[in-house]
């Protein structure tokens, strides 16, 4: 029972980074492009979050940053591939080495100012991120532990993927959004604003990849700034969107799933299962090929890539 | 275009699962084989003395010595420790960051612009760099050529140095047995058994440990990467989740010392002196001196006696030490440490002398005759009797 709540606690931990991640690029992909830039805006908003952390000592003002500067990186990404036509794969990857490039020299450069050598956030902004107590419900046995106390991103993150998950299924906004991901063409003749949504769209998702880059610098690193720390969590975000169905409610035990699959290594007794480490780092994409060959032989529209997703709308060609 | 959507996908999985094992395979640090002879004081030098002022250095790292507790901020303060020591100017030193240890090109521009720039030494930090140095080294005769953490040299321009990490492991062992009082100790390793250096390194760590605590255990989890600050952390929480009051480490990021902190249990660092990035809850770390190598090479070059050997020192040679204790380390680590560091320093003992038990009941060394080094680099893939793999 311990071990079972050890790991359900570790893992929601580990998987909070890429429900965010998760979350972003589903916005991407439903309105039809296929960012694979979603490391490089956690990278710049891993910066930025930390960054203004550290100057401010105020929790607030670094997740407003984080959302903000990795809005702004998927601001050149909708400018470079829905104004100018640029092929998507291929933006999305140089958002990724720019921004983990940018992250780092922004990172060394303020190291080369501090004066201990390391980066490390003030009390204030430690103590307001810490795990949260509520009291009576996080000193419930078990149920207060498994639910009530953790992180203030943990919660964030899920009331931004339900959020989110209204916002896509439940509102006229988000119909318009998805119709312009499966066809471009047919929304524009109805009257959506194929280009705004897109901007408008392309921004939040990133923004959202952001606070995740937030939580890695600011929560795994313990505070302290290391080069690289978003260290690779953005592409399992590209293939959780997969095995989350492009929903993003499913993300979020999507990611806990997958949270939970990285940190199984750590604790599966070994004298129990003698697997090695490696076949533990394997089973995410393990499972997504799976998922992928299940929903493609099921065939079913709902659950499928949108139509469009990584094609630019030309609309003089329709 | 679904079938260019689908090829698109796959490609994304297969860049994620590249990325997600990539590291596991970028070796950073010395594993392999080798045969190091340690050269201590005044044999016949190999190549032409090199006067102080004409002497110029190229510096080969990595990454960037800006970053705080790294592996290339460690052999940076060698370098500027070295500077001071004999009294270069800034100009006679080159640094070029960031080169990647597994881009052969790179390596090679980098080092012939330094060779291009004047330079007449060559210090390369990181193990991929060692076979590019071999080459250049027959290329360009009149330049030298240091490898670290490798095993090749040429007997004239190339060598390679390294160092008994595992005595300092040692010693901060015993700070970390004498402050458990679950008798559980974690340690975070990079690598698991195949890897003598790390292996050897956790069998040194609960040595010491068992040195003055006989009922710990030691429990080992491995990340299988040179560098996942995440998985560094979640294994650390996974230790803490088991018991353990003192975490140990041979990784590259301050992660586990900072799970150790959050969780206000104890720890012990590596690399540099990791109490800046985890004030609470750092006992010790060990550290590497590489100022300590360069020091002795640059003067050897100096006076003409470069040998062109390879170099393996240890706490005797004040190349790997252990950062400054902790005022909340139990009471006699002090003493004891000293004591042992003393031991090791007179060369009569050291800490790999058998019969040494392992943890699957075979006996090493039962003659106590001790381990050569060619099997302490590249030989040890049994654990300790106190060492529990997790």
């Amino acid at each position: 029972m311990d071990m079972f709540l050890n790991i359900f606690v570790a893992a929601v931990l580990a998987g909070t980074p890429l429900l965010f991640g998760t979350v972003g690029e589903i916005i991407n992909e439903k309105v039809g492009h296929l960012n694979l830039g979603v490391e490089g805006m956690m990278s710049i908003g891993a910066c930025a979050g930390f960054m203004a952390g550290y100057v401010t000592d105020n929790f607030i003002i670094a997740i407003i940053a984080s959302f903000v500067a990795a809005a702004l990186a998927s601001l050149i990404y909708a400018v470079l591939t829905v104004t100018f036509m640029a092929n998507q794969n291929v933006t999305g990857l140089t958002l990724t080495i720019f921004g983990i490039g940018l992250s780092n020299f922004i990172g060394i450069y303020m190291l080369g100012k501090s004066e201990t050598g390391t980066l490390k956030l003030p009390e204030n902004i430690t103590a307001q991120m810490r795990d949260i107590h509520i009291p009576m419900l996080s000193d419930i046995p078990i149920i207060g532990k498994m639910f009530f106390s953790y992180n203030p991103f943990v919660y964030m993150g899920i009331i931004i993927a339900i959020a989110m998950g209204f916002y896509l299924y439940k509102t006229r906004l988000g119909l318009n959004l998805r119709a312009i991901g499966e066809n471009p063409a047919a929304a524009d003749a109805a009257g959506i604003k194929v280009t705004k949504l897109k901007y408008i769209n392309l921004i939040i998702g990133g923004g959202i990849c952001g606070i995740g880059g937030a939580y890695c610098s600011m929560i795994i690193n313990g505070g302290v700034w290391i080069s690289n720390n978003v260290g690779g969590l953005g592409w399992i975000a590209v293939a959780l969107v997969i095995f989350a169905s492009w929903k993003p409610v499913n993300a979020i035990w999507g990611s806990f799933i997958f949270g939970a699959l990285r940190v199984l290594k750590y604790y599966i007794p070994k004298t129990v299962f003698p697997f090695p480490n490696a076949f533990y780092d394997m089973l995410p994409f393990l499972i997504t090929a799976i998922v992928l060959v299940i929903t493609s032989i099921k065939q079913s529209k709902e659950n499928n890539i949108p139509e469009s997703c990584g094609i630019n709308y030309f609309r003089e060609e329709r | 275009m679904k079938k260019f959507l689908g090829i698109t996908l796959a490609l994304v999985m297969a860049l994620s699962a590249f990325t997600g094992c990539s590291s596991s395979s970028s070796t950073n640090e010395a594993n392999d084989n080798n045969t190091t002879v340690e050269t201590e004081g005044g044999s016949e030098g190999v190549m032409p003395a090199i006067a102080k002022e004409d002497i110029k250095i190229g510096v080969i790292h990595i990454s960037n010595p800006a970053e705080g507790s790294g592996y290339t901020y460690t052999h940076d303060q060698g370098i500027v420790a070295m500077q001071k020591e004999i009294g270069l100017d800034d100009s006679q030193i080159i640094r070029k960051n960031d080169v990647a240890d597994d881009d052969p090109t790179a390596i090679e521009t980098a080092m012939l612009e330094c060779i291009e720039e004047g330079c007449n030494v060559i210090f390369a930090t990181s193990w991929g760099y060692m076979d590019t140095c071999e080459l250049l080294a027959e290329e360009y005769p009149d330049v030298i050529f240091s490898h670290g953490t490798g095993y090749k040299s040429n007997g004239k321009n190339f060598n390679n140095y390294f160092g008994r990490i595992y005595q300092s492991r040692y010693l901060t062992g015993i700070a970390a047995g004498l402050k458990t009082e679950t008798d559980k100790i974690g340690y975070v390793a990079a690598w698991g058994k195949d890897n003598s250096e790390v292996t050897g390194g956790a069998n040194a760590f609960a040595m010491g440990v068992n040195a003055v605590n006989p009922d710990a255990k030691v429990y080992v989890k491995t990340t299988n990467s040179w560098f996942d600050p995440e998985g560094e952390k979640q294994a650390a929480d996974a230790l803490i989740a088991e018991g353990c009051d003192v975490i140990g480490q041979h990784c590259d990021t301050p992660n586990p010392q900072l799970a150790a902190e959050a969780a206000g249990v104890y720890g012990v660092g590596y690399n540099s002196d990791m109490s800046k990035d985890a004030p609470k809850a750092v006992l010790t770390s060990t550290i590497w001196n590489w100022g300590a190598y360069y020091t002795y090479a640059v003067q050897s070059i100096i006076d003409g006696k470069w040998t062109g050997e390879n170099y393996f020192g240890g706490i005797h040679e004040g190349l790997v030490d252990l950062a400054p204790l902790a005022d909340f380390c139990a009471e006699g680590t002090v003493e004891k440490i000293e004591e042992e560091k003393a031991r090791i320093e007179s060369g009569e003992w050291d800490v790999f002398t058998g019969p040494i038990e392992t943890n699957t009941g075979e006996v090493i060394d039962a003659e106590g005759k001790g381990l050569d080094d060619a099997t302490i680099t590249g030989g040890i893939n049994w654990y300790f009797k106190n060492i529990v793999e997790k």
